[in-house]
C-alpha cells in the first residue's frame, strides 16, 4: 500500500437534487398503490354524483319546512335555525351577549398564540376577560337583564366548558403530576389516588355523580349551579388526563437537569418553574394536543345532564315539528364547527413545535 | 480549621457500601485531584459535598457549616460550592447567557443587567463570550463544558467541584477545558477534581487522592504519588493508566 496526502482541499458543493417520484408512479407504482387508487377512484365516481345532486342540485336553500320534501338537502333549515343551534334557548333579543363572549374568547385566544405574548399580563387578561364574558352572559349587572345558566346554550356553553375546564385543569394537572413524583409519601399517594380514581371512571359517570348525586348529598338550601357542577367534573377529568401526559414529560427529562439546578442552589419552586416544567411540557406537546382535542369534543357529553351545548342545541333544533328534521345537514354543520376548532388547535401546535422555542438539537 | 471537612463519612446505596469511613480536609485555595477506578466512590464523594447525595454517617462541613438534611442549610452550602458535571447539564431551553444569569438572578437576587455583566466577563474568561446568545445545542462539547464552568463561577463560589469534566469530550476538546481549569487553579480557587487526566494532576494538584472500593487508599503530593506510590493497589492502578 502506498501513502496518500491530500494536496488540495475539496470545497463543499451543493447536494444533488433528490429524484422526485412522478405522480403516475405514486398512484400506480406497485400493486398495492394501483389497487388503492382504483378503489378510491371507484368510490368517488359512485358517490360524488349523489352527493352533488343531494347537496347542490336538489338542495333547498330557502323557504319553509314544508318545502323540504327529502329529495335534497334542507339547507333552509340551517338558515332558519342557526341562531338557535349557536345560542340555544338564550333570549333571542339578547344574542349580542353570547356573541360578545365568543368574540372575547376568540380574541384572547388569538392574542395568546404567539410565544412572545406568553407572559403574566396575558394570564391576567384571560382572568379579566373570562369574568367579563361570564358577566355579559349572566347579566344582572350594569342594567343587563339577568339570564340564568339554565337558559344558556349552544356554542358559548361549549366554549365556556372547553376554555375553563382546560384552563383550570392544566394548573391542577401540573400540581397532580408533580405531586405524583413527590418524595412525600402522603402527597404522592393522594395524587395517585386522584389521578387513577378519575381515570378509572368514564366521563359520563363522573358527570352523573357531580350532577345528580352531589346535589342529593349537599345540605338543603345549598344549591350549586348545574353548569358549574358540569364544569367541575370536566376540569378534574381533564386534569387527571393532562397530569399523566405531563408525567411522561417529567420522566423523560434527564436527571442532570434537576441536579444542575440543585447545584446552583435554586429553590425547588424555581427549579420546577424555570428548568423542569418548560422542558417537560415542550417534550409532550403532541400528546397534550391530543388530550386537548379529545376534551373539546368531550364537552358534548354534558347533554346527558341536561345542558345545552352546541350538540344538544342542534338536537333540540331538530325537534321542531314544523321541519322534517334534517339530521345530516344539522350534524354536518355542527361537525364543521368542531372540526374548525380541533383542526386549528392541531395546526397551531404543529406551528409551535416548528418554532424551535427551546434551542436546537433538544 | 480547613474549609471542607469530611469526617468518618459513610454512604450506602441499598446494601452497597459506597463510601467507607472517608475522612478528608481541604484548605482554602487547595487543589485536590481525586482518581481511582470506576465505582470507587470518587463521584459519590464530591456529590456528598454539595448534598446532591445524602450521606448516612459521619460529618461534612463546608466553610464552617455542617451539612444536615435541612433545605436552608443545604441551599446555603450550595451557594458557595460550584459544580461541573461530566455531561455538562446546561439548560437546553435557555441561551448561554441565560444559563449563566439564572442562578445569580433567582438565587442571589442580583439585578438582571448586573448579572449579565458578570456573566459576560466570565464567558470572556472561558473564551466563549461571542457565543452568549446561542443555545447549548449549537455549541461543541468542549464549548458547552466551558460554559458550564462559567455558569458555576457566576455564583462566585468559594469551592469548585469537577466531576470528570473531560470524560465526555472528544480528544481534541479535552485540552481547551483543561486549559480553563489550569487557569482557574492559578487564580487561587479551591478545587476538587475527579479526573483521569494525570497530566493535569501533576501540573496543578496540591494533593492527589486515590480511592478504591469506597475508601481513600492513598493521598500524597503529586510528585510523591506518581514517583513512589506506597500501596499495592495504587501501584497497580498507576501501571494500568500510565504507559
Amino acid at each position: 500500500m502506498t501513502g496518500f496526502v491530500q494536496t488540495q482541499s475539496i470545497d463543499a458543493r451543493t447536494a444533488p437534487l433528490a429524484a422526485r417520484r412522478s405522480l403516475f408512479r405514486v398512484l400506480f407504482g406497485d400493486v398495492l398503490s394501483t389497487v388503492s387508487t382504483l378503489v378510491i377512484l371507484f368510490a368517488v365516481i359512485a358517490l360524488a354524483p349523489k352527493l352533488v345532486s343531494w347537496g347542490l342540485l336538489n338542495g333547498i336553500w330557502a323557504g319553509e319546512g314544508t318545502q323540504c320534501t327529502g329529495a335534497g338537502a334542507c339547507w333552509a333549515f340551517l338558515r332558519a335555525k342557526y341562531p338557535f343551534i349557536l345560542f340555544g334557548i338564550y333570549p333571542p333579543g339578547q344574542y349580542w351577549r353570547p356573541i360578545g363572549l365568543i368574540v372575547i374568547f376568540i380574541g384572547l385566544t388569538l392574542y395568546s398564540l404567539p410565544p412572545k405574548n406568553w407572559k403574566t399580563s396575558t394570564l391576567w387578561a384571560w382572568v379579566i376577560g373570562t369574568v367579563v364574558a361570564l358577566a355579559l352572559m349572566a347579566g344582572g349587572v350594569l342594567g343587563l337583564e339577568a339570564v340564568p345558566t339554565d337558559s344558556w346554550g349552544g356554542l358559548p356553553v361549549t366554549l365556556i366548558l372547553t376554555v375553563l375546564s382546560l384552563g383550570l385543569g392544566f394548573p391542577l394537572a401540573i400540581a397532580l403530576a408533580l405531586g405524583r413524583q413527590s418524595d412525600l409519601k402522603t402527597v404522592k399517594y393522594i395524587c395517585v389516588a386522584v389521578i387513577e380514581g378519575i381515570r378509572g371512571l368514564p366521563l359520563l359517570s363522573l358527570l352523573f355523580i357531580v350532577s345528580i348525586l352531589l346535589p342529593l348529598m349537599l345540605p338543603d338550601g345549598l344549591k350549586i349551579d348545574k353548569l358549574l357542577r358540569a364544569l367541575v367534573a370536566m376540569t378534574v377529568f381533564s386534569a387527571a388526563y393532562l397530569a399523566e401526559v405531563l408525567r411522561g414529560g417529567l420522566q423523560g427529562l434527564h436527571n442532570g437537569q434537576g441536579e444542575a439546578a440543585d447545584a446552583l442552589s435554586l429553590s425547588w419552586w424555581s427549579k420546577t418553574r424555570l428548568i423542569i416544567l418548560p422542558q417537560a411540557i415542550s417534550k409532550v406537546i403532541p400528546p397534550l394536543t391530543n388530550t386537548v382535542v379529545v376534551m373539546v369534543k368531550n364537552t358534548s357529553l354534558v347533554l346527558i345532564v341536561g345542558l345545552y351545548d352546541l350538540l344538544s342545541a342542534g338536537r333540540a333544533a331538530l325537534a321542531d315539528p314544523a321541519w322534517p328534521a334534517p339530521f345530516a345537514e344539522t350534524y354536518g354543520f355542527i361537525a364543521l364547527i368542531y372540526f374548525i376548532i380541533c383542526f386549528s388547535i392541531t395546526r397551531y401546535t404543529h406551528w409551535i413545535e416548528r418554532q424551535n422555542l427551546f434551542g436546537v438539537n433538544r | 480549621m480547613a474549609f471542607i471537612e469530611l469526617n468518618g463519612v459513610n454512604k450506602w446505596y441499598g446494601q452497597y457500601h459506597a463510601l467507607r469511613d472517608v475522612t478528608l480536609s481541604v484548605d482554602k485555595g487547595e487543589r485536590i485531584v481525586i482518581c481511582g477506578p470506576s465505582g470507587s466512590g470518587k463521584s459519590t464523594l464530591i456529590r456528598c459535598i454539595n448534598a446532591l447525595e445524602g450521606h448516612h454517617q459521619g460529618t461534612i462541613s463546608v466553610g464552617g457549616t455542617a451539612l444536615t438534611s435541612d433545605i436552608k442549610t443545604v441551599e446555603g452550602v450550595r451557594k458557595s460550592v460550584g459544580m461541573v458535571f461530566q455531561s455538562f447539564n446546561l439548560f437546553p431551553h435557555l441561551t448561554i447567557l441565560e444559563n449563566c444569569t439564572l442562578a445569580p438572578i433567582h438565587v442571589k437576587k442580583i439585578k438582571k443587567a448586573q448579572a449579565e455583566d458578570l456573566a459576560m466577563s466570565l464567558l470572556e474568561r472561558v473564551r466563549i463570550g461571542e457565543q452568549a446568545l446561542k443555545y447549548p445545542g449549537q455549541l461543541s462539547g468542549g464549548q458547552q463544558q466551558r460554559v458550564a464552568i462559567a455558569r458555576a463561577l457566576c455564583m462566585q463560589p468559594d469551592v469548585m467541584l469537577f466531576d470528570e469534566p473531560t470524560s465526555a469530550l472528544d480528544a481534541e476538546m479535552v485540552k481547551e477545558v483543561l486549559d480553563i481549569m489550569v487557569d482557574l487553579a492559578g487564580s487561587g480557587m479551591t478545587m476538587l477534581c475527579v479526573t483521569h487526566e494525570m497530566g493535569f494532576a501533576r501540573q496543578v494538584a496540591d494533593r492527589v487522592v486515590f480511592m478504591d472500593a469506597g475508601q481513600i487508599i492513598e493521598m500524597n503530593t503529586p510528585d510523591a504519588f506518581f514517583r513512589a506510590p506506597q500501596h499495592d493497589r495504587t501501584r497497580q492502578f498507576l501501571s494500568q493508566i500510565l504507559h
